[in-house]
């Protein structure tokens, strides 16, 4: 189980507290949070299921590279952050 | 008279209400938001619904994505509804990594039956039966062979900022694009023809200039009282056509015909409003000196109207869906990209100014 962070901006669409969730990658953590929060991926995601261009993960303190996000592994006991990349204004 | 406007703007939803013949800001929703597109109506078509009235924001999140929200309450309290979806690119050919993706809800329209229609970028035409809930693609539209040529005017992707329905059939449409060309069904969007009869495109080598497909027509209206009289206002000129977009003609306006919004009576089809501004690279108005060009006889002359506009130097663009005009040809309400919100009772001849401290504008709608 990872704890997952959300950007206040989330909070509304996302777990409003961290919390955790089960999964070997972000892909898969991210299925666990539609559970709850079914509004969340499309604030993520693109229609084609690409990380938003001016969406930053972060696990472990460390910016994911863009292009592996969503295979990126996620360790048990890892706190993943959600946020808006200040490139998108 | 109408005594209520909606206002889109980078920083939210503004809705106007005239008490005491004051005009004030009677509510600010999805503060900080960028809209882009807001539709408000009810269906009119007998039925269980017959009356409902629906208020629609498209926002347009910066980091989120496209937002669509949805009131039954007159934006009293809002839900987020479902926003159009482009299907899946087919990954065993490794095409997701260009798949389609929505960008923005650019133009909204609903028919009397409660159909509504979703203009987009990247040059999506979807439609939703449930006000929102859910929305299908029009796939006839987006299979044309010559959307390969269509291209981006003002924004990376084309883009469907224009839906007329055709006041005697919900199913006669006609879209415009950015850059693509006017289009028209018959048939709710089962088939479509592309209908530039007459423009051209002075930003295009002299061998594409006619080529119907690359038009840049910045914004398309329909005169509901004669509705096969239409007005466009393209990226090199002013256009009008007669019989229902068959054939085109271009009209010259002073101080300019570049622009990106035009109003037409909704009675008299001979009679449109435009904003002109200085094209391309500037955008502003000509010699910095802000006026609304009105023609009364379709065209043949314009009148240059400025009494209660900036009588200094301006900067002020109206975008393309930033000047409305009321039902019944009454009022017209504009706003611009440096805040200003006008509204005019006499067709134009006097402004007064409602505010000049709004954020940057995008769209006004008469509440009615």
């Amino acid at each position: 189980m990872a704890t997952v962070i959300c950007t206040p901006r989330l909070r509304e669409v996302g777990p409003a507290t961290a919390r955790s969730y089960p999964g070997d990658n972000l892909l898969e953590l991210l299925d666990a949070l539609a559970v709850d929060y079914p509004r969340l991926r499309g604030y993520l995601l693109d229609d084609q299921g690409r990380l938003r261009r001016h969406v930053a993960i972060f696990v472990g303190g460390q910016m994911v590279p863009r292009d592996q996000a969503l295979t990126w592994p996620v360790s048990a006991g890892d706190e993943v952050y959600l946020m808006q990349a200040l490139s998108g204004g | 008279m109408s005594d209520r406007l909606l206002l889109g703007t980078r920083k939210g939803l503004f809705d106007l209400q005239r008490k005491q013949g004051k005009w004030a800001i009677a509510n600010h929703a999805f503060k900080g938001e960028p809209v882009s597109s807001m539709w408000q109506g009810q269906v009119q078509d007998q039925g269980q619904d017959q009356g409902q009235g629906h208020w629609l924001v498209a926002l347009n999140l910066g980091h989120f994505g496209t937002k669509l929200h949805r009131s039954n309450d007159e934006g009293q309290s809002w839900q987020e509804v479902a926003v159009p979806a482009f299907p899946q690119a087919d990954v065993s050919t490794g095409e997701e990594q260009d798949g389609p993706s929505l960008e923005m809800i650019w133009s909204l329209q609903a028919d009397r039956r409660g159909r509504l229609w979703a203009g987009t970028l990247p040059g999506g035409l979807f439609v939703s039966d449930d006000w929102g809930d859910s929305w299908q693609l029009n796939e006839s539209l987006w299979q044309q062979p010559s959307r390969s040529q269509w291209f981006g005017g003002g924004y990376d992707a084309p883009g469907i900022h224009s839906i007329c329905i055709d006041p005697r059939n919900p199913d006669w449409l006609t879209v415009a694009i950015s850059c693509g060309g006017v289009w028209q069904s018959r048939d709710g969007g089962g088939s479509w023809q592309v209908t530039t009869q007459g423009m051209w495109a002075e930003y295009m080598p002299p061998e594409q200039r006619d080529n119907p497909t690359i038009q840049d027509p910045h914004r398309l209206v329909q005169c509901a009282g004669q509705p096969d009289c239409f007005w466009v206002q393209h990226h090199n000129g002013i256009f009008k056509s007669e019989d229902n977009c068959a054939s085109w003609q271009e009209v010259k306006a002073q101080p300019s015909s570049f622009g990106f919004a035009v109003a037409v009576h909704p009675q008299q089809p001979q009679r449109a409003w435009f904003v002109p501004a200085i094209k391309d690279e500037f955008r502003y108005p000509v010699n910095n000196e802000f006026v609304v060009t009105r023609t009364d006889d379709g065209g043949q002359q314009f009148k240059a109207l400025r009494n209660g506009l900036p009588d200094q130097p301006s900067y002020d663009l109206v975008y393309r869906h930033a000047l409305a005009i009321d039902t019944r040809g009454e009022q017209l309400a504009m706003a611009s990209t440096t805040g200003n919100l006008w509204l005019s009772d006499n067709d134009g001849d006097d402004w007064q100014l409602v505010s000049s401290f709004l954020p940057p504008a995008v769209a006004v709608q008469f509440v009615e």
